[in-house]
């Protein structure tokens, strides 16, 4: 071997180089990544009490004479909304991906499908949220309800099940699809007791990620959800909502409902934090 | 020399390709084949990478029509009917023709419900029949020892030599009358290849097979009748001892003797 020392130390100085800088990209995010995180457990963690969950949010008030609230309220109005929206969302989304996967391979219909899908993905949730509240915030419908609200969020699990469902349903390998066919099995047949099942961890992490998605969406519920100050599991009207709550109170001059909105903040977190670890331990224990 | 048909020496035939010609797109893969396959023998058809037997083989159970740019010419006569007519009803010629393929294609299921797959779509069982059936197809595929306390558990759990194993049990459940095997040892250790080729052995008492195989001395070993295709021509098709001790052509002799491929 002719090595050339020069050149060799100089690639030694570029790898050494491009070290430090890649460890410098990742510290600044992890550093307000951690921030955020500490701010969120510092403050989230102490109002953490049983009172959160079983008294419902108090009017506002500052100082020592405050009645002791909780959000109950709201954490249920929160899982309502969020169980509707997946109900709605789920069954069209994994049927479309179906569809896309395994019916329309190669026709415009599922091209142009696939294309408005990736856009939906990608579209502002405050656009779904005034386009629901154009379609179903009116006098003659509920108007302003829990309702209109999971229709907004489920707009937003539609796409990212579609998704999900699609890319997994491509990874089951094609011999399968025809050692099905080699027995004479009819084509819904195999797609619900061959590819489905064979693509089952993924679409459930789908799913998971559709929950983690609209956990902390705002904006759609702002224009359809709105709030409601008491305990309602009324889905025909407006219903308290986690993010919402935060918005309407963090800016607010209240410690009571900032305390509360620090706590919502937290257990938001919590949940996302929970849908992502159950998402990976399904994806790695097929 | 293509438009030879083989002599049964007086076995029925059970499928008869006649004039067959096969295209993948305007690639033309198979040129006018003829050729009998004997009713309860096993036909093994040989020849290097590329030269057709294994889509000859994909064409028995149509399993190309899948494949919108693949298409076939000519006729392929089982029981004689013409397969290749387009009111072919494919789910029920599948049934009828199975097929095992090259690497072992458990469903996600348990082993219980893989043998049961094929047979359930056709067949109104009882429980008992059920049992029954799982018990007889996987003792014809010399599995039945090895996994009758774990039938619950899933066809992916086994072992690749037991996986195909069970591919050949749940093909045989179905109760078909040709199995198609496609290089069904290639992805397989020694041991579980001499298994599998005693099996071929013991199923054609009651099957027609069709094997492609790219090992000459599993094709000498386990096969009534021997096809030696190049370049999507029949070379040449005889009984398989006659292949192997006394080629009549010298392009099967070249390739059967490794001067050649």
């Amino acid at each position: 071997m002719q090595l050339n020392q020069s050149i060799y130390e100089k690639r030694k100085r570029k790898n050494k180089l491009f070290l430090v800088l890649s460890i410098c990209a990742t510290t600044f995010g992890l550093f307000f990544l951690v921030m955020i995180l500490y701010a969120l457990i510092s403050k989230g963690v102490a109002n953490l009490n049983l009172d959160l969950f079983t008294r419902d949010i108090p009017s506002a008030c500052s100082g020592s004479q405050c009645k002791v609230g909780g959000l109950r309220n709201v954490i249920m109005g929160s899982l309502l909304i969020t169980f509707y929206a997946l109900l709605i969302g789920t069954p069209i989304g994994i049927l479309c991906g179906i569809y896309l996967a395994e019916f329309g391979r190669g026709n415009w219909f599922a091209r142009t499908t696939r294309f408005v899908n990736d856009l939906l993905l990608s579209t502002p949730s405050i656009i779904i949220g005034v386009f629901i509240w154009g379609l179903m915030v009116r006098p003659q419908l509920p108007g302003y309800s829990g309702w209109a609200g999971s229709v907004a969020l489920s707009l937003l699990v539609i796409p990212v099940v579609v998704r999900t469902t699609e890319n997994m349903l491509n990874l089951v390998p094609n011999r399968l699809r025809e050692a099905a066919y080699a027995l004479g099995t009819p084509k819904w047949k195999l797609t619900l007791a061959v590819t489905l099942r064979a693509a089952k961890s993924g679409v459930l992490t789908g799913i998971i990620l559709a929950f983690a998605r609209i956990s902390g969406e705002t904006a759609p519920l702002l224009f359809t959800s709105l709030n409601n100050q008491f305990y309602s599991t009324d889905m025909n009207r407006p219903m308290a909502n986690l993010p919402v709550m935060i918005f309407n109170s963090a800016l607010g001059a209240y410690d009571n409902l900032i305390d509360l909105a620090w706590s919502a903040a937290f257990l938001i977190t919590i949940a996302v934090l929970f849908a992502n670890i159950m998402a990976r331990y399904i994806g790695t224990n097929k | 020399m293509s438009n030879l048909v083989n002599k049964l020496h007086g076995n029925n035939s059970k499928i008869k390709v006649r004039n067959l010609d096969f295209y993948y797109g305007d690639f033309h893969a198979l040129k006018d084949i003829n050729l009998d396959i004997a009713e309860k023998k096993v036909t093994a058809f040989i020849g290097p990478s590329g030269c057709g037997k294994s889509t000859l083989l994909r064409i028995f159970n149509r399993m190309y029509s899948l494949y919108p740019n693949q298409r076939a010419e000519g006729e392929i006569l089982l029981d004689g009917k013409n397969i290749l007519a387009p009111d072919q009803d494919l789910n029920l010629l599948r049934a009828n023709v199975g097929m095992v393929f090259q690497a072992p294609t458990p469903f996600p299921m348990s082993i219980y419900d893989n043998v049961l797959f094929g047979a359930k779509l056709y067949e109104k069982m009882s429980r008992a029949d059920m049992d029954e059936r799982v018990e007889s197809s996987l003792r014809r595929a010399a599995l039945w020892d090895e996994v009758k306390d774990k039938l619950k558990q899933p066809g992916s759990s086994l072992s690749g030599g037991q996986q195909q194993r069970l591919c050949i049990a749940r093909a045989v459940a179905a109760k078909p009358e040709v199995i198609l095997l496609d290089e069904p040892t290639s992805a397989l250790d020694p041991i579980s290849t001499a298994f599998i080729e005693e099996l071929i052995e013991e199923l054609k008492s009651d099957y027609t097979i069709a094997i492609v195989t790219h090992n000459m001395q599993q094709a000498s070993r386990c096969s009534d009748y021997t096809a030696y295709m190049y370049l999507g021509d029949l070379i040449e098709m005889d009984k398989t001892k006659n292949i192997f001790t006394n080629p009549k052509q010298k392009a099967t002799e070249d390739y059967i003797t490794g001067k050649f491929g």
